[in-house]
């Protein structure tokens, strides 16, 4: 790489919500190591809502693992707002994840023997905040998403989108500056899966928050900032809009 | 994340009361096993406790317990009188009869033959009657096992006559006696009157009963007596303790009620990480879900701890109230009199169920612990 190229990488890793350099990330199966994603370089910045996209295998799991912290690169650097979190210790990276990430994944995993509020309030709660006082703020978050009504419900007596709401809250509450979003649309209808990405463009997106959402589903292509495809652990499109080979 | 720890743990009912219902068995199983033991093997020492006012038991050299001895001349009461030291002497005779029921059943009985004038050697309480009764004719008096054994419960047996060793003896009286370890009735009465219940050989003294003069230590007149007389001598204490040791010693108690122990160690052990392997794995989305926001190891540590502890909390004391109902539900039967729970045994009950959730935690901790984060997205 050149020192000009080298200097503009620096200056858009300054202001990128996330930059990946030369992410590599292998897996051991038997005697036989497997590379799944090969040197990605990727610069994702805030305000924007960034598509995953690539089939089944394609690595954007392990992608998004990695650039979320929760999944050690074999090769390369991840910053998230300029932190390089894969140098901090393991507490450290813990730490820092709970106060900038949050997760809104397929299956929603909320715990089932609390209330809705209170799962909204687990990473207030994780930091150490008095529960009263973080489930009131996560009650402020459902009643934005229109589910205060459901705040002292368990899990099992909400609809799955009044779950997928209080996963949203709980990827909300504690203000984290990058929020990811495993398949949200999978389960849902056409309808829904475009009320679901209205909601989080609405409540998510932000000048200072990154929102990416791995996903494959086409219905919603049209909704992102950015698409990025993945395709056997390299990035193979960077757009607005999805290929048209795809 | 204790509080949210508690939740997940008691919001899956059935298997929280398994947990508990694991936990408590195995308390149970162990505290009351324990108990059984403990006062069991203590009632090899009932002889002696039965009669606390005898400093010192001096007896034949191959004597071991209040039941397992050689008779002596009876000049040997004399002989241990002499001794430096003795407050008082009496001679103590036991020995083993048969008595005929009313209903016509033959039972085995123990005849303990107490000192004629001071009447040394009954027991301190009397539970009908008072201790002087000994002095009328044929008199003799039966510890509380015996009157539920011989008759109905309730009945007042004073009055009522026994033919003892083919003679006629007749109950004035009851005595609050520990129960011996086979539970076999006693009968008391004066030497000289149990002398002819009980035919025996030329020696008929079993034991010598003695108090040390003021100032004069059992252990010290103990030894003087052995040395001057050549007889053996114990305090009360090394006494008592000679006939818990016997029965530890001689027979399969002490296996038996171990085996038992062991297994309620062992269920608990089964029954317990089961459950908490099955509460785990089914939360285990959720423990890679918290460890994925950014709940850190040690505070995962602190929620499978606090799910222990409750768990063992709970369920402990379940276990032991078990066990003290239990003594408190037989307390009304003779053969549990006297029984209670020593405090080293909860105390032991509480270190193996401490190790059963330390066991059984760490199993289920060890797989949170390396459920990746990454996980949740697969």
């Amino acid at each position: 790489m050149s020192s000009a190229a080298e200097a503009e990488a620096k200056a858009v890793a300054a202001v990128a919500a996330i930059s990946t350099r030369g992410v590599a990330r292998d897996f051991t199966a038997g005697q036989q190591t497997i590379r799944v994603l090969h040197g990605i370089d990727l610069d994702v910045r805030a305000g924007e809502l960034t598509y995953l996209v690539g089939e089944s295998g394609s690595g954007k799991t392990t992608l998004i693992s990695i650039m979320c912290g929760i999944l050690w690169p074999t090769e390369g650097e991840v910053r998230l707002f300029g932190t390089d979190i894969y140098h901090l210790s393991d507490s450290d990276l813990v730490d820092f994840r709970l106060r900038n990430v949050g997760f809104i994944f397929q299956q929603y995993n909320l715990i089932p023997a609390i209330d809705a509020a209170s799962n909204a309030a687990v990473p207030l709660i994780a930091q150490g905040m008095d529960r009263m006082e973080a489930r009131d703020r996560a009650i402020e978050l459902l009643a934005a998403l229109n589910i205060a009504d459901q705040a002292d419900k368990l899990p099992n007596q909400l609809s799955g989108g009044q779950q997928q709401r209080v996963a949203i809250a709980r990827a909300l509450v504690h203000q984290p500056r990058l929020i990811v979003c495993d398949e949200p649309t999978a389960a849902l209808d056409a309808r829904s899966g475009r009320r679901v990405m209205d909601l989080l463009r609405e409540v998510a997106l932000a000048d200072d928050r990154s929102v990416i959402i791995v996903t494959h589903d086409n219905r919603i292509f049209d909704l992102a900032d950015r698409i990025l495809v993945l395709e056997d652990g390299r990035i193979t499109h960077d757009g607005r809009d999805m290929p048209k080979d795809h | 994340m204790v509080w949210i720890a508690i939740r997940m743990l008691t919001g899956d009912a059935t298997k929280f009361y398994g947990l508990l219902f694991g936990i408590a068995f195995s308390t149970l199983l162990i505290t009351q096993q324990l108990t059984i033991f403990v006062n069991l093997i203590e009632r090899g020492a009932s002889g002696v406790y039965n009669v606390p006012s005898a400093d010192v038991w001096v007896m034949d050299p191959v004597s071991r317990t209040t039941d397992v001895h050689l008779p002596m001349p009876s000049t040997a009461l004399d002989r241990v009188r002499s001794v430096a030291g003795v407050e008082w002497a009496v001679p103590h005779l036991r020995a083993a009869a048969s008595v005929r029921t009313k209903e016509g059943d033959l039972e085995g009985v123990s005849v303990i033959g107490v000192d004629d004038a001071t009447l040394i050697g009954l027991p301190r309480r009397m539970a009908l009657g008072a201790a002087d009764v000994l002095e009328r004719p044929d008199a003799v008096v039966i510890d509380d096992v015996g009157t539920v054994r011989f008759f109905p419960v309730g009945y007042n047996p004073v009055g009522e006559r026994l033919e003892l060793n083919d003679q006629r003896a007749v109950i004035m009286g009851v005595a609050d006696a520990i129960p011996s370890f086979t539970s076999q009735v006693t009968l008391y009465t004066r030497y000289s009157r149990a002398l002819n219940f009980v035919p025996g050989t030329r020696n008929r003294l079993s034991f010598v009963l003695v108090g040390a003069a003021p100032g004069v230590e059992a252990k010290a007149l103990a030894t003087r007596i052995t040395k001057d007389t050549g007889l053996r001598a114990r305090t009360r204490d090394e006494f008592a303790r000679d006939g818990v040791d016997f029965i530890i010693e001689n027979t399969g108690i002490p296996l038996n009620f171990g085996i038992t122990v062991l297994l309620g160690f062992v269920v608990g052990v089964a029954i317990v990480g089961l459950t908490f392997s099955l509460f785990i794995r089914d939360n285990i989305k959720q423990f890679g879900a918290l460890k994925a926001i950014g709940v850190n190891n040690a505070k995962i540590r602190r929620m499978v701890a606090a799910q222990a502890g409750m768990v063992g909390l709970i369920g402990y004391g379940l276990g032991v109230l078990g066990t003290v109902g239990f003594i408190w539900g037989f307390s009304g039967n003779p053969t549990f009199k006297g029984f209670y729970i020593p405090w080293q045994v909860p105390l032991i009950s509480l270190v193996a169920v401490t190790l059963i959730l330390a066991l059984t935690g760490w199993i289920a901790l060890r797989r949170v612990l390396k459920t990746e984060p990454a996980a949740v997205f697969r």
